[in-house]
């Protein structure tokens, strides 16, 4: 067990308890992957995780080409699916939160956002794949620096320069003595915090989701030898129980992401008070 | 490369810091999926979402319609039957009435035929009574003056002295007729 990011498979297949062989436990290394084209040490290299990220848009832009690239009005199975998918974000996130009228011209970025978060998330069931793209911090600071460009330029564009602090101070007159400090907070909290917040979220569930996947995993053959056996078979059945719950993660945390996305677009749109 | 891409090489441990590389691809890969149902696939299933909520909507406006018509037709086809049952109702009113007048303008023609018939009757019976009262007077005239010429016994010659008796002698008889009528 080292931070070999050589390492192919999450842990070593030789190894079994009271072979006078530690537990291989997983942690930072299994996020790590050898590239599988260029040097790792160089900015120019190609991984397992870029190979699932792009993988997995093909696969998105695939199911919607398939069943919206010619739709009908009485909708087949496939374009029900993806329909159902779409409607479900478009009412019940996108227009519950910014409202019909402001919030169509978002409908895409949000609905785009969610199938690809998803998908990324997907990625740790799936068998061969099994690791989400967005436990890796890049994926979901890059979706978040999205966000925050837009929330900025759209606070701008709505309030301009002296109104973009009034929305970002949450500036208050009614608070009194209290202003300087709540402005202090509030500026720090929807302007640095807030981005970084909005990533790490995604980001530390599915790497928490996979580390226990992993855990569950390694120790169900780890403890496959002599008495262990039994404690393999509970191991497994966590491993089973975990990978249900994280079906269920998975879906939830796509839809806090952009649940988050409309509130924040939502506020950047909203008359400041 | 820059010192905090190297730092960010040397780092490679710490999660929290996004490998350059990665990020692109990510990027990448979420542009992909954001160009290709921004651009061609949302506006295709809106289409025909927009489309399926007017066929929708056509068809109820449609039933909507067919009801209003039926139900105006309903209305105009009582009214109809309204208008004729009081039609009817004030034909027969008038019917009645008009039997009515008839008997009256027949009966107040019965009673003014049957009033001109006892009328003509009187005045038949009251030219026969004078032409009989005449002609008596004059026959009685006759008698008397012959009974008077026989019982005197001399021919009474003066002939206007004789009317004078006679017509003095009928008028006697005649107010004393009308004293004791």
């Amino acid at each position: 067990m080292s931070a070999d990011p050589t390492q192919v498979l999450a842990f070593e297949t030789d190894c079994h308890i009271f072979d006078g062989c530690g537990f291989p436990s997983p942690g930072l290394h299994s996020f790590l992957f050898e590239p599988i084209w260029g040097d790792g040490d160089s900015n120019v290299y190609f991984n397992k995780t870029m190979l699932l990220a792009l993988l997995g848009s093909i696969i998105i832009v695939g199911f919607f080409w398939a069943a919206f690239r010619r739709p009908q009005v009485v909708p087949g199975k496939l374009q029900m699916v993806a329909e159902a998918g779409y409607d479900f974000i478009r009412r019940g996130v996108v227009y519950e939160t910014i409202g019909k009228k402001e919030g169509e011209k978002y409908v895409p970025l949000v609905v785009s956002l969610f199938f690809f978060v998803w998908m990324m998330n997907l990625w740790a069931i799936i068998p061969l794949a099994q690791f989400p793209v967005t436990s890796v911090i890049a994926y979901p600071a890059g979706l978040a620096a999205i966000v925050y460009i837009l929330w900025v330029s759209l606070t701008f564009k709505r309030h301009g320069f002296v109104g973009f602090f009034k929305n970002v101070t949450g500036y208050d007159k009614s608070l009194g003595p209290v202003l300087p400090l709540a402005m202090g907070i509030e500026f720090f909290s929807n302007l640095l915090i807030r981005p970084f917040t909005h990533a790490v979220r995604l980001f530390a569930n599915m790497f928490a989701g996979h580390t226990l996947l992993l855990l569950f995993t390694i120790a169900s053959w780890y403890l496959l030898n002599g008495i262990g056996i039994a404690y393999a078979g509970v191991s497994f059945i966590m491993t089973v129980v975990m990978t249900a719950f994280e079906l269920f993660i998975q879906a939830l945390q796509a839809y806090v992401f952009v649940l988050l996305t409309c509130t924040y677009i939502q506020g950047a749109l909203a008359e400041h008070h | 490369m820059s010192p905090l891409l190297t730092i960010a090489a040397e780092e490679m441990e710490n999660p929290l810091i996004p490998p350059i590389p990665e990020l692109v691809i990510g990027l990448i890969a979420f542009v992909i999926v954001f160009g290709f149902l921004a651009k061609k696939l949302l506006p295709n299933i809106n289409k025909v979402l927009e489309e399926r909520r007017e066929a929708i909507e056509g068809g109820i406006e449609k039933a909507e319609a067919a009801q209003t018509e039926a139900q105006s037709v309903l209305e105009q086809y009582k009214a109809q039957l309204a208008e004729a049952r009081h039609e009817a109702a004030r034909l027969r009113q008038e019917a009645q009435e008009q039997g009515a007048t008839l008997i009256a303008e027949m009966r107040a023609e019965g009673q003014r035929q049957r009033e001109e018939i006892v009328a003509a009757g009187h005045a038949q019976i009251e030219a026969d009574r004078k032409a009989a009262a005449s002609a008596l007077r004059q026959d009685v005239g006759k008698l008397a003056t012959e009974l008077a010429g026989k019982l005197v016994g001399e021919s009474l010659e003066d002939h206007a002295r004789q009317s004078r008796v006679i017509d003095r002698f009928l008028d006697e008889l005649e107010e004393k007729a009308e004293a004791t009528r």
